[in-house]
């Protein structure tokens, strides 16, 4: 085969891989142990030995995950939240009275967990209590604040905000159409939501302003925080488009920066945790990282049969996991 | 690339029957196993956790046009679905009575996850003899529903006469003159003649060539299709529950909704072609129910398929054309109040 990337450095054969037997849907950290979330009931747990442990979690599909807190929290469509630990049982944090499906999962700063179900959106207080707050349209993402026990709700014509603890009424934030995912960005100060067209919609939350990214080529369905939280990195694009938001306006006015290019589209995006650097996966499956200052690329995957579906760094930023539709679950060493 | 999962939308109107048909498909042995996304639980006598309750969010796109829709539930409960894949090899879509079949099938076409996971099959329409008439005229939503259907199931037919049974057949094919009809009673019809269709297909599209038939019954008896051909006779077999119009029916005039169709031997002009189609739907796009076409370009060896919904469009090359085969344009549009001579001009200035 020849090297589809000749000016690339390849690390492929540092990956080691293995077949999870379903589709690949999410993958997390828990220390230095992967957590790979599969399309159907399963966690499958991969420690540094590579010693592999598979967790029934859910009595049918897995919708949505979030890690954080030394565990895994995830959403099914058996109407349960369950919350998982690296070497613990699944623990069930709230099962829906209805059985409706849990679409979306988040967690917050210590350990805060959302969730929503029809068109409702809940949390778990710290002291164990479970608040809910209707909104407009079933929830399209989920995103916490850095602080504040607040959570960023997307939804139909917009996001709410809202002060889970307190008694204050939430804050709408208008914007016609469908939002369908959510992002806080470190420091607070804006929330983006991926639309449903394929452009993506931003409020300053200090005064509400808006601002529209827009130029991609599908749903953008990844995005994720550079490690010094002044850019954010979104999938949708057959490149990793980067948007600044380093300057008081965010990216207004502001090109992106567009790295990686690729024949197929990025289906998803992780930024290493510490370093100015973004791995992307494609939907050919190819992963690539790239440096997102002078664009230099490392090939970490070859394109096999299904897209990239999941990808994740280790805290240190020493290993990638990632995962692809058609169930390849892989570790690449990048120490 | 794995297989698209086949989608079929199952509408109908209160009471027509399509509860009925579901838990037929439900219930009977035929190789299939469905994931059902129903509006209302409990109706269906099937416990499976392959049964999905829907809320039907029509959401507007950020355009701010009112027929650009989707169905945002279903965006999100295919991708649920999917992540089950191996466990149903087809999706059915049931709306509720009153529901617009087309956010359900714009979906397809805009959100691209759905589109690269799933197709849509056909859009079926159970109607009821007895009311249906009736509904026309007092019930838009009604009328949407037969104007969209690929295939309708004239219902409850033991309860009307048969000159009320040609009258109301009459009114269905003054609305949409390109939709398969089965008379029916409880629903008993060939699940082959509902499901798998593929009417969405583009490499299917031929589909609308009934429409021909009906204007020119002999050059389709000689024609070129040979699975076309067979299609046509197996139907017959079931007894001609498939008859064109004036084959003995009435002829009706919808006051607003119609079938249109245009051909011409002339080339056409891509670049002429597609700004013109494109400034229609954009224009009158909120009329325009369903469109389709077989295109000749000039100078173009292969034939150009193209289906649209309200404004949404889709198109392909599709195969050469054969050499015994007469290359010919031809263009269907349902919808309301359609600008017939703005459209039979605009189409006429796309001649090479
Ligand atoms: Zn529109």
């Amino acid at each position: 085969m020849t090297q589809i990337r000749p000016q690339a450095r390849s690390v492929v054969e540092r990956s080691r891989v293995l077949a999870a037997g379903a589709a690949i849907v999410g993958a997390h950290f828990i220390a230095d142990t992967a957590v790979f979330v599969l399309g159907e009931e399963a966690l499958l747990f991969v420690d540094k030995e590579a010693r592999e442990r598979r967790v029934a979690v859910h009595a049918g599909a897995i919708l949505a995950s979030a890690g954080g807190d030394a565990r895994i929290i995830t959403g099914g469509d058996d109407g349960a939240v369950m919350a998982t630990e690296n070497d613990g049982k699944p623990v069930a944090i709230a099962t829906d009275a209805k059985r409706r499906w849990i679409d979306r999962v988040a967690v917050g700063p210590d350990g805060a967990v959302a969730w929503s179900a029809g068109k409702q959106a809940f949390v778990l207080t710290r002291n164990g209590q479970t608040r809910a707050l209707d909104l407009p349209s079933a929830a399209g993402g989920l995103a916490f604040l850095p602080k504040g026990f607040r959570l960023a709700i997307a939804h139909y014509n917009g996001a709410t905000l809202w002060f889970a603890n307190a008694q204050s009424a939430p804050q709408m934030l208008d914007w016609k159409g469908s939002h369908l995912d959510a992002a806080v960005s470190p420091d607070g100060r804006f929330l983006v939501t991926a639309m449903q067209e394929p452009t993506l919609h931003g409020w300053r939350l200090e005064d509400g302003k808006h601002m529209r990214m827009a130029g991609y080529a599908a749903r953008v369905r990844a995005m994720s925080w550079t490690a010094d939280g002044k850019g954010l990195a979104t999938a949708g694009s057959t490149q990793i488009i980067l948007w600044p938001f380093h300057g008081k306006d965010g990216p207004m006015g502001k090109a992106p920066k567009m790295l990686a290019e690729h024949e197929h589209l990025v289906g998803i995006v992780a930024c290493h945790p510490r370093q100015p650097v973004v791995a992307a996966g494609y939907r050919d499956g190819l992963i690539l990282l790239a440096h997102t200052d002078d664009g230099t690329e490392i090939i970490v995957r070859n394109p096999g049969e299904a897209p990239v579906s999941a990808l994740a760094w280790n805290a240190a930023g020493t290993v990638l996991a990632f995962g692809t539709e058609d169930g390849v679950a892989g570790l690449a060493d990048l120490a | 690339m794995p297989e698209k999962i086949p989608v079929t939308v199952l509408t109908g109107y209160l009471g027509a029957g399509k509860t009925t048909l579901l838990n037929r498909i439900l219930s009977e042995p035929h190789g299939h196993k469905f994931a059902v996304i129903v509006n209302e639980f409990g109706e269906i006598g099937v416990d499976s956790d392959l049964v999905v309750n829907a809320d039907e969010e029509v959401f507007e796109m950020n355009n701010g046009c009112v027929c650009c829709t989707v169905r945002g539930d279903l965006i999100r409960i295919i991708d649920g679905l999917m992540r089950r894949k191996g466990k149903f090899d087809a999706i059915i879509v049931e709306t509720t009575g009153l529901a617009d079949p087309a956010p359900v099938a714009q979906t397809f076409f805009v959100d691209d996850n759905v589109g690269r996971l799933t197709k849509l099959d056909a859009v079926v329409t159970v109607a009821d003899a007895k009311w249906l008439a009736l509904r026309l005229k007092d019930a838009p939503e009604a009328k949407n529903q037969i104007a969209f259907a690929d295939v309708i199931l004239l219902n409850k037919t033991d309860l009307v006469s048969s000159d009320e049974l040609a009258e109301v057949e009459g009114r269905i094919r003054a609305i949409n003159h390109y939709a398969r009809i089965h008379r029916t009673q409880r629903c008993a019809v060939p699940l082959g003649e509902v499901l798998a269709r593929n009417a969405f297909d583009l490499d299917r599209i031929l589909e609308i060539e009934p429409a021909f038939l009906d204007s020119n019954a002999h050059e389709h008896v000689h024609g070129h299709d040979h699975d076309e051909l067979r299609h046509q006779g197996h139907d017959h077999a079931h007894g001609e529950q498939h008859r064109p119009a004036g084959a003995g029916l009435k002829h009706y005039h919808d006051e607003d909704m119609r079938s249109l169709a245009l051909r011409t031997n002339n080339p056409l002009d891509p670049d002429k072609f597609f700004r013109w189609i494109q400034n229609l739907v954009a224009t009158d796009g909120p009329q325009i129910l369903r469109s389709k076409g077989i295109l000749s370009f000039k100078d173009d060896p292969d034939r150009f398929v193209f289906q649209g919904v309200h404004m949404i469009l889709d198109g392909n090359h599709q195969r050469a054309w054969q050499p015994d085969e007469k290359r010919e344009s031809r263009l269907v549009f349902i919808g309301r109040e359609l600008p017939v001579e703005k459209i039979r001009e605009g189409f006429q200035s796309c001649h090479a």
